[in-house]
């Protein structure tokens, strides 16, 4: 069967964003987001306005793939942090609650120690949330609309 | 396993073209990039060798407008179609909701075809997801080709289970994007059978509306 759906709530929304908010201020970092293993951006907080947080919310998840690969070659379970040094930003990523992908890029107002460490307080409140989530799939009480979905609907997703 | 953000409103899918080497994968999804309005996609991202052959995947986030008061994206991916890829491969099919098989139509490539799908058969089983429950559609591609193959032959090797299939040929553009709205039609199906058939005792308090 297929996997279920993950479904984010206002609850657990305001709990991850003011996490990840928390870490932008906590660890000094320019940008910080959460990503799933399948690539789809979760939140983002720090100065993401000029930045393709899609595309890069998808290549972590690649990346985080191919590492897990790797891992699982060397018979690892996997590589659960990384960390990729630039001339002017450094990017931390962290795999949290086996589930989704924590990322923080900062700069030379930051360190890798303090990042690490914030990381870690982090990676503990995500990882709560998440267990909670995934404990609870989509729902007909859940007010999405999907399960009155037309063959109408769906057309009209590609009328532009 | 779409994800559904019910704060923003959103929800996002993760599609997979899969399919033999140079069968046509990439051609499908820079067409959709080539049609689709700016504001309504965003940049195709190829991860490939210097000789253009895809070496992990192309990804190409597309927005479909909205669905019921839903903003629905949908992510393109693409994966490498040479056999000696087959590590890379597999990872991109975590957590993909819909697949769409792309055939390539030549002679030729017949044991190629085969042979590719009995690898994502194999690769979705060790994600633990059922090939014949997985949205999947089938694109046969190239039908311009002098000599290619029926359409029944190709049937019998590559969509033995009556998947959704279309005739295509992708660097005209033939094709493309009726393959795309079918897969994205079987995975709406499965979201509105899953809202439909969902837990109604889960606990109270966690919903947050």
């Amino acid at each position: 069967m297929l996997s279920p759906t993950t479904v984010i709530r206002e609850e657990d929304f305001r709990r991850i964003q003011a996490a990840v908010d928390k870490l932008v201020r906590s660890a000094y970092a320019k940008v910080v987001f959460l990503v799933d293993k399948a690539g789809q951006l979760i939140a983002a907080g720090g100065d993401v306005d000029h930045l393709d947080t899609t595309s890069l919310a998808s290549l972590t998840a690649g990346n985080i793939a191919a590492t897990g690969g790797i891992a699982k070659l060397l018979r690892e379970n996997e590589f659960t942090t990384q960390f990729h040094e630039g001339k002017n930003a450094h990017i931390h990523i962290q795999v949290v609650y086996n589930r989704v992908i924590l990322v923080v890029i900062f700069d030379a107002k930051s360190s890798l120690g303090l990042v690490r460490l914030r990381v870690r307080k982090t990676s503990e409140e995500l990882g709560q949330v998440f267990e909670q989530l995934s404990q609870r799939p989509l729902s007909p009480r859940d007010g999405a609309p999907f399960g009155e979905l037309t063959d109408e609907d769906i057309d009209n997703l590609f009328n532009d | 396993m779409p994800f559904i953000n019910l704060v923003a409103r959103e929800i996002s899918c993760k599609i997979v073209y899969y399919g033999p080497g140079l069968g046509g994968k990439t051609t499908n999804i820079e067409h959709i990039s080539a049609r689709t309005k700016p504001e309504s996609r965003g940049q195709l991202i190829k991860l490939a060798t210097e000789a253009e052959r895809t070496l992990f995947f192309d990804f190409l986030p597309l927005d479909l407008g909205e669905v019921r008061g839903f903003k629905t994206r949908f992510h393109l991916y693409t994966t490498p179609g040479q056999v000696y890829y087959h590590a890379s491969r597999k990872l991109i099919l975590k957590g993909v909701d819909g697949c769409i098989f792309v055939a390539d139509s030549q002679r030729a490539r017949l044991d190629a075809n085969e042979q590719s799908l009995e690898d994502m058969k194999e690769d979705l089983e060790d994600y633990g997801l059922a090939f014949d429950q997985l949205p999947l559609v089938v694109q046969y591609n190239k039908r311009d080709i002098p000599g290619a193959l029926s359409v029944e032959e190709l049937r019998s090797v590559v969509n033995p289970n009556g998947a959704p299939e279309f005739e295509a040929v992708a660097r005209l553009g033939v094709g493309v994007f009726e393959t795309l709205k079918s897969v994205a039609r079987l995975v709406f199906l499965e979201l509105k059978k899953e809202q439909n058939t969902g837990p109604s005792s889960e606990p109270d308090g966690g919903s947050g509306r």
